[in-house]
């Protein structure tokens, strides 16, 4: 195998990488403090492609107004987290996992059919923004700027996310609330608008991913159920709740996905698969994750 | 309490007159109902006996329906072997997938299920030689039930008809055998280990090898569910195992109730019946699906089966 060819695997998992870590790390950030793992989290991620579009269409498609719309969606998709999060979510944290995981299921058969009667059934793509349309070669590959920028998209955002956690007032009450909801709540901290605020940031991620694959991803329904399940496999891999473990469990599906291509050109699949099972039964916190005692 | 009315009695004879009613379709709906019911019921020894959430089960219908279907038609093993190797072999998987899931617990359980459910899908859909790969196989033949003819007023109806009272006399054998399972010490430890799993442990019991057992009990019934079902759609295809099939037998439970015996078998025919009058109209099934599942957890978190009791009690104290 040239090198060159390694190298091209390995920045096409890169890539994957990190826009998985967008969508994975609002699921693990939701799972971390709510304790809700979100099956519509790939739904919100599908409004988010599908509101980028729309707004690309609104404002005229091909220039930098494409900013715009990324901003857009991901805004537009925090803000009906945010409502599904007060009017309904809300009232099931009491009762048991069964009936949250049940009811995010629900969200996602509302919330693709929805999208079937807004925007129907075809494909649709978004062009790169003019600013990023550009490729260069490195090692005989050509790797687009478009996709440098979302690998080094990735780590800036875990970077601010770890600065806002750890070293903000508002990142202590999230881990505070994380450790033990009541406890914070006696201590007089609004732990319902914190819930609803987590929940509306972690949709907001997903919403981000979504209108940020748009230029590299064509938007199919579907896309929804199937990344769910790669977002799945990732926080897994890493620690459900451990934000970290997100990341490098992004870098790690990413690679694996990359090479296992060309291991087992059938069973790719399969492998990531394989690596999840695996975790979970040698360490089902995860491989970043902490052991929770209860 | 004075006179219980043999309700399961009479669905059940009522069930077994559907083939005079003398439409095909009526037949057709019959038997899906029937499996899926039977397939419903074996989840809820999970989810409603012993407290286990399992996010994968559609691996082991999967798993006996393509048992099944590859000794048919490749192996031309007859039906009756095929059926009891569907269940053997579902119930070996969940085994060896149980041995691991059993050891977690609560939501990090229902991801291990996922997790081996979707290998599962993975290996069904890349398999090309043996499973069909992507596009299954269809033309999975009926079992030979020349021999039905020679039954009395049986004699005059076609392959499915006959193929339905075999699902009927199977699937209604399963049930007892599951009324059986619940009711033993057996069952009645499971119920204790899904109060209170610490005090179970306290108390001796093995937990963990009590849910193993359940769990593959349930892969086991799903799995002769699985087998009449690639028979019942004349083909068997990765869909069957994919996780939103998962996700709708777990509905399915719910809706019926899973606090009760019957309620899964409850959901499966409420749901068949429904998708059916929906889809007759519009294609956005899922839509009201989703929408009926909301209502559901918010105003009928017992399920059918929980809300009319609830009211027959009610009325009884009026």
């Amino acid at each position: 195998m040239e090198p060159s060819f390694i190298f091209g695997q390995f920045v096409g998992g890169l890539t994957a990488a990190m826009t998985l870590f967008l969508i994975a790390s609002g699921l693990s950030l939701i799972f971390g403090v709510l304790r809700v793992l979100n099956f519509a989290h790939g739904s919100f991620y599908m409004i988010g492609a599908y509101l980028a579009w729309q707004i690309v269409q609104w404002i005229g498609p091909g220039g930098e107004g494409f900013w715009l719309a990324v901003l857009g969606a991901a805004v537009g998709v925090a803000v009906l987290g945010g409502v599904i999060e007060r009017l309904l979510l809300r009232h099931l944290y009491r009762r048991e996992e069964l009936y949250q995981l049940l009811f995010t299921y629900a969200l996602v058969l509302v919330i693709a059919d929805m999208a079937k009667l807004v925007w129907g059934t075809q494909q649709f793509g978004v062009s790169r923004p003019p600013s990023l349309a550009g490729s260069f070669q490195v090692f005989d590959t050509t790797v687009p700027h478009y996709n440098l920028f979302l690998v080094l998209l990735g780590p800036a955002i875990a970077l601010g996310f770890w600065y806002f956690l750890n070293r903000t007032r508002t990142g202590r009450m999230i881990r505070a609330a994380a450790l033990d909801r009541e406890m914070l709540g006696t201590l007089g901290a609004n732990v319902d608008r914190l819930y609803t605020g987590m929940f509306m940031l972690g949709s907001f991620l997903a919403g981000l991913g979504g209108a940020l694959v748009t230029p590299i991803k064509s938007i199919i329904p579907g896309m929804d159920v199937a990344i769910i399940v790669e977002a799945f496999i990732v926080v897994v891999i890493g620690g459900l709740g451990s934000f970290w473990g997100t990341f490098f469990g992004a870098i790690i599906y990413g690679q694996v996905l990359s090479f296992g291509i060309l291991i087992f050109p059938r069973f790719s699949s399969f492998a990531v698969f394989a690596l999840m099972a695996a975790v979970l039964i040698l360490r089902p916190w995860g491989l970043f994750g902490r052991p929770i005692s209860r | 309490m004075t006179h219980r009315i043999p309700w399961i009695l009479i669905v059940f004879l009522a069930a077994l007159c559907v083939p005079w009613l003398g439409s095909r379709f009526y037949t057709f709906l019959a038997t899906d109902i029937a499996i899926l019911a039977l397939f419903a019921m074996s989840l809820n020894l999970l989810l409603g006996y012993t407290g286990l959430v399992s996010f994968g089960h559609a691996a082991y219908f999967g798993i006996g329906a393509y048992t099944c279907a590859i000794l048919m038609q490749t192996a031309g093993v007859p039906f009756v072997f095929s059926f009891a190797a569907a269940g053997l072999v579902a119930g070996f998987f969940a085994l060896v997938f149980g041995v691991f899931c059993v050891r977690l617990t609560k939501i990090y359980f229902a991801m291990l299920t996922l997790a081996f459910a979707q290998i599962t899908w993975a290996i069904c859909f890349k398999w090309n030689d043996v499973t069909g790969g992507e596009q299954g196989f269809s033309g999975v033949p009926l079992p030979d039930l020349s021999l039905m003819a020679a039954i009395p007023g049986l004699g005059g109806f076609r392959p499915p008809e006959r193929f339905y009272f075999v699902v009927l006399a199977l699937v209604a054998l399963s049930f007892v055998v599951l009324r059986r399972i619940v009711e033993s010490p057996f069952g009645r430890m499971l119920t204790v280990i899904r109060e209170n799993p610490e005090r179970a442990e306290f108390i001796g019991l093995h937990v963990r090898r009590y849910e193993l057992a359940a769990f593959v009990l349930a892969g086991l019934f799903a799995g002769l569910a699985g087998a009449l079902f690639g028979i019942f759609n004349r083909g068997v295809f990765p869909d069957l195992l994919y996780w939103t099939k998962s996700a709708e037998v777990l509905i399915m439970t719910l809706l019926g109730g899973m606090g009760s015996f019957w309620g899964p078998a409850v959901g499966a025919l409420v749901l068949t019946l429904l998708n059916q009058q929906i889809t007759a109209y519009t294609q956005y099934w899922p839509l009201v699906l989703g929408s009926v599942l909301i209502v559901l957890l918010f105003v009928f978190p017992g399920g059918i089966v929980g809300a009319l009791s609830a009211a027959a009690r009610r009325l009884r104290r009026a």
